[in-house]
């Protein structure tokens, strides 16, 4: 194996991402035997792995959300500590993503491979801070990987939140917001506003606010929509699962104004056709500009490109003189949620 | 730019009036002239800028951004404008966004050589949403559902003043509308409209059913047709010549025919057609001629336009408004018989002397044109609004038919968790001789809120397919729609258009396969 001929010692197969002199995958899925896991998200942590390597974070929360599909072994590594597999010496490093996020640093015979998971690079007080890893080979992410995609200040968003909150005040406002990360983020965004009162989450969120306060974020306090008093829901703010906004569930609210924090959020059409009111522009991806200045800052002379929209970023790539590579990886969801 | 961007930015994600006036209303409470001001002319299509913003754009974005990628933005993005305030490379963002009065007055000034200049340097002191209300401004399709009354409503609501007296004053003042806000606002007096011709606020009427009809005195009422066209009224003060629609919006360049006809010093209430060889044609060739800034004289020969006078406001200087109906509609003949402009004749009276007389004539009257009866109290002054007790409109029985339900869309607003919209069809030959059901409408409300918790669970219990916000239902409940009148489309898979349908009735009882025939509608058309 040529570690300067990168496919020689890193490829696809039917479980994804595979390194060979270490004998691992990444975020694989279908179960396998030997895992390192970016981030606890469902389409990056799936069931039924023998060995797992991840942060102490993305290992708890996938004990939590998996259950009995948890890894059977599981082995925790902190940021910035070098682990030698096989051939291979593997560290992780903050992805900046959601709690316990990471990305994946391989060296293998003196060259560097980066796989970055999910990442974004603006701030987040939930999670820690992305660091840039210099590597040879940078496989990035491009879930926004179009010009159009510029998230803009995450704050300014909540304050619109708050202003509308405080301009109908006889109304829920009901924020959807995936609930590993973006949820514990909108929470977090609105206590740096100023926002005091109690926030009110639907139960599918219960279980991933109390692993985030149990790692030492501060999330104020929370209170279950379900059950609460019609009364108490006017003027207040209330979280749920995206799936749950617009239906059923919503109904228990007083007249329920809709909103929807994320990334996607940017184009109007999507916004409409999910009926949202109040967008909200809040990510927790890189945008356009934090994708192609992170690939120039790392150095790498080459960049695979995994799920999203990569014949932009390719594009890109190849209009810097790098050598860009579509990494198709089946079973990952288009959505940020 | 930034509050009236974030104004535009709600307006148009949302779907509920009264939360559009609320934010309306508050916009005008806090931003200062003459920003409000022109934010008003943008939001009631008052601002035009005679500048080729498109061809500007496209040669400003060659030398900023990469075709490729803008092509595959624009194809992700779905819009042109948007994909543009998207993708700007912003360079200046920290720095002070222009305001709103500092774009329109530059770009009132400025020569055409000056715009993208002027234009690239705001762009970079703006954020996404700040391009994206600029672009809609310049390019004059703001398209976030406020009409020219609702912004005046919501002018009402935030100034305690009346609307009708809103209405009144509107067309005698221009853009930023100082006078206006002033005395709104309490700080000057009302502006002056003497001598040009301003919009009167129209009498509108109630309507009325069989059974409330009983309780009227025949003797104290007049009867005419309501005519199918659009209630305008016609102004002509002091050279100033104008049409204007029921809610105070000028048509008049749509329909210099009727406006030149009319001699000077006059204000007519009436109804607009379009009329050929005394005929009134459908309702759909009026439409042809409606929502144009100007209109050809191909389509002023073919669709030649009309107005049946209702009534007379103004004669002369004299405001005729507080004479009883009677008096004005004599005053009304006498003036046609002495001017009798072309392009209008009177609304005919119709004689009866009883209810049933009345009854017989309003079952009988199917010709073209004639939706239903209007009656109007004798001894009626000519009031702003909809007075109570004083006009009645009773329309013609609805047309029927049974539909099945094909598709349900979520609403908006109150209803976003709802199937609330629903599409239906009926039955026709397919290619292969098999029956099939083809679209031919539809409608979001008739029903009641139990209803709609019903037609809810029916259409989640019976999803055969979903497309986004749509889902496809098996199709198998029956719907009795009611509608106004059904009409040729080229525009539709079915090739008729209905107007006004409405879920009438829930057949939960009936089969499908026993909902009408496509030829059953086409046999409607009045054309």
């Amino acid at each position: 194996m040529r570690p300067n001929h990168f496919e020689d010692w890193l490829r696809v197969d039917a479980k994804g991402l595979y390194c060979r002199p270490g004998g691992f995958h990444i975020d694989p899925h279908g179960g396998a035997r030997r895992a390192i896991i970016t981030h606890g998200h469902s389409d990056h942590a799936r069931p039924g792995h023998d060995a797992a390597l991840a942060t102490p974070e993305t290992l708890a929360i996938m004990g939590a959300r998996l259950g009995d599909g948890a890894p059977r072994r599981p082995h925790t590594v902190a940021y910035g500590e070098p682990l030698s597999i096989g051939d291979v010496t593997v560290t992780l490093f903050p992805a900046g993503h959601v709690l316990g996020s990471a990305q994946v640093l391989i060296e293998y015979q003196g060259v560097r491979a980066v796989v970055s998971g999910d990442y974004k690079r603006s701030e987040d007080p939930t999670c820690t801070a992305f660091t840039l890893v210099p590597c040879d080979l940078f496989i990035t992410e491009a879930t926004f990987a179009l010009p159009v995609f510029q998230h803009g200040d995450a704050a300014q968003e909540v304050t619109k939140l708050i202003k509308s909150v405080e301009q109908f005040p006889e109304r829920a406002h009901v924020v959807g917001a995936y609930g590993l990360g973006k949820t514990q983020r909108v929470i977090a965004l609105l206590r740096a506003a100023g926002y005091e009162h109690p926030i009110f989450i639907h139960g599918a969120l219960q279980a991933c606010c109390d692993l985030y306060e149990s790692f030492g974020v501060r999330l104020g306090a929370l209170k279950p929509a379900t059950g609460a008093a019609r009364d108490d829901l006017k003027g207040a703010i209330a979280l749920a699962p995206p799936s749950a906004i617009a239906d059923r569930w919503a109904r228990r609210l007083p007249d329920p104004l809709t909103s929807f924090a994320s990334g996607w959020m940017r184009v109007r059409a999507r916004a409409r056709q999910q009926g949202v009111e109040l967008p909200l522009v809040i990510s927790d991806h890189a945008d356009w500009r934090e994708l192609t200045e992170t690939i120039a800052e790392t150095g790498a002379r080459e960049v695979w490109v995994t799920h999203g929209r990569e014949e932009a970023l390719l594009h890109h790539i190849e209009t810097t003189g790098k050598r860009g590579r579509a990494l198709a990886l089946i079973g990952r969801e288009d959505d940020d949620q | 730019m930034k509050a009236f961007s974030a104004l535009l930015d709600r307006l148009a994600y949302t779907p509920s009036r009264n939360d559009k006036l609320r934010l309306m209303a508050d916009y005008f409470a806090a931003v200062p002239d003459p920003d409000r001001g022109y934010a008003l002319a943008a939001l009631t299509d008052g601002l035009f800028f005679r500048v080729p913003f498109r061809r500007i754009f496209a040669e400003m974005l060659d030398a900023r951004v990469d075709p490729v990628l803008f092509k595959l933005s624009r194809d992700y993005v779905g819009d042109t404008a948007e994909t543009i305030s998207l993708l700007w490379p912003a360079r200046n963002e920290d720095a002070d966004p222009p305001r709103l009065v500092d774009v329109v007055e530059a770009v009132q000034k400025a020569a055409p050589a000056e715009i993208p200049q002027l234009l690239a340097g705001w762009l970079d002191r703006l954020d996404a949403t700040g391009r994206w209300a600029l672009l809609k401004l310049l390019t004059g399709a703001l398209r976030v559902g406020v009409s020219g009354r609702l912004a005046k409503t919501a002018l009402a609501s935030w100034s305690g003043k009346p609307l009708t007296d809103i209405e009144e004053v509107w067309h005698g003042v221009a853009p930023p509308y100082l006078p206006l806000f002033a005395w709104l606002a309490d700080e000057g007096p009302r502006p002056d409209t003497g001598g040009s011709a301003v919009f009167r606020p129209l009498m509108l009427s109630h309507a009325i059913d069989h059974r409330e009809l009983q309780t009227i005195t025949p003797a104290d009422f007049v009867a005419e047709w309501k005519w199918d066209g659009i209630r305008v009224q016609a102004s002509r003060q002091g050279g100033d010549k104008r049409l204007f629609s029921r809610t105070g919006d000028d048509i008049s360049g749509a329909f210099p025919d009727v406006v030149e006809a009319l001699p000077d010093g006059v204000v007519l209430d009436g109804e607009l057609l379009v009329m050929r060889e005394d005929a009134v044609a459908p309702f759909n060739d009026l439409q042809q001629r409606l929502n144009r800034k100007t209109v050809t004289a191909a389509m002023l020969k073919s669709h030649p336009a009309h107005i049946r006078l209702y009534d007379l406001l103004f004669e002369g200087d004299e405001d005729l408004r507080a004479l009883p109906f009677a008096d004005r509609r004599a005053r009304l003949e006498a003036w046609h018989a002495k001017h009798g402009p072309a392009r209008t004749d009177v609304s005919e009276i119709i004689a009866f002397e009883s209810i049933a007389q009345l009854e017989t004539l309003w079952a009988g009257a199917r010709e073209t044109g004639i939706e239903g009866l209007m009656l109007k109290r004798r001894d009626s002054p000519y009031l702003a609004g909809r007075p109570k007790g004083h006009w009645y409109k009773w329309k013609r029985a609805p047309l029927m038919i049974d539909a099945v339900l094909l598709y349900a869309q979520r609403g908006s607003g109150k209803r976003s968790s709802y199937y609330s919209d629903y599409t239906f069809g009926v039955w026709r030959d397919g290619a292969d001789g098999a029956p099939e059901l083809v679209p031919v409408g539809k409608s979001y409300f008739g029903f009641t809120d139990e209803e709609l918790k019903q037609l809810d669970s029916f259409v989640r219990a019976n999803t055969v397919d979903s497309f986004g916000p749509v889902r496809q239902v098996a199709p198998k409940l029956v719907f009795e729609v009611a509608f106004d009148s059904v009409h040729r489309s080229t525009r539709h898979k079915s090739g008729v258009a209905m107007r006004f349908p409405r879920i009438h009735r829930i057949r939960w009882d009936k089969p499908a396969k026993e909902a009408d025939r496509l030829e059953t509608l086409q046999a409607m058309i009045v054309d």
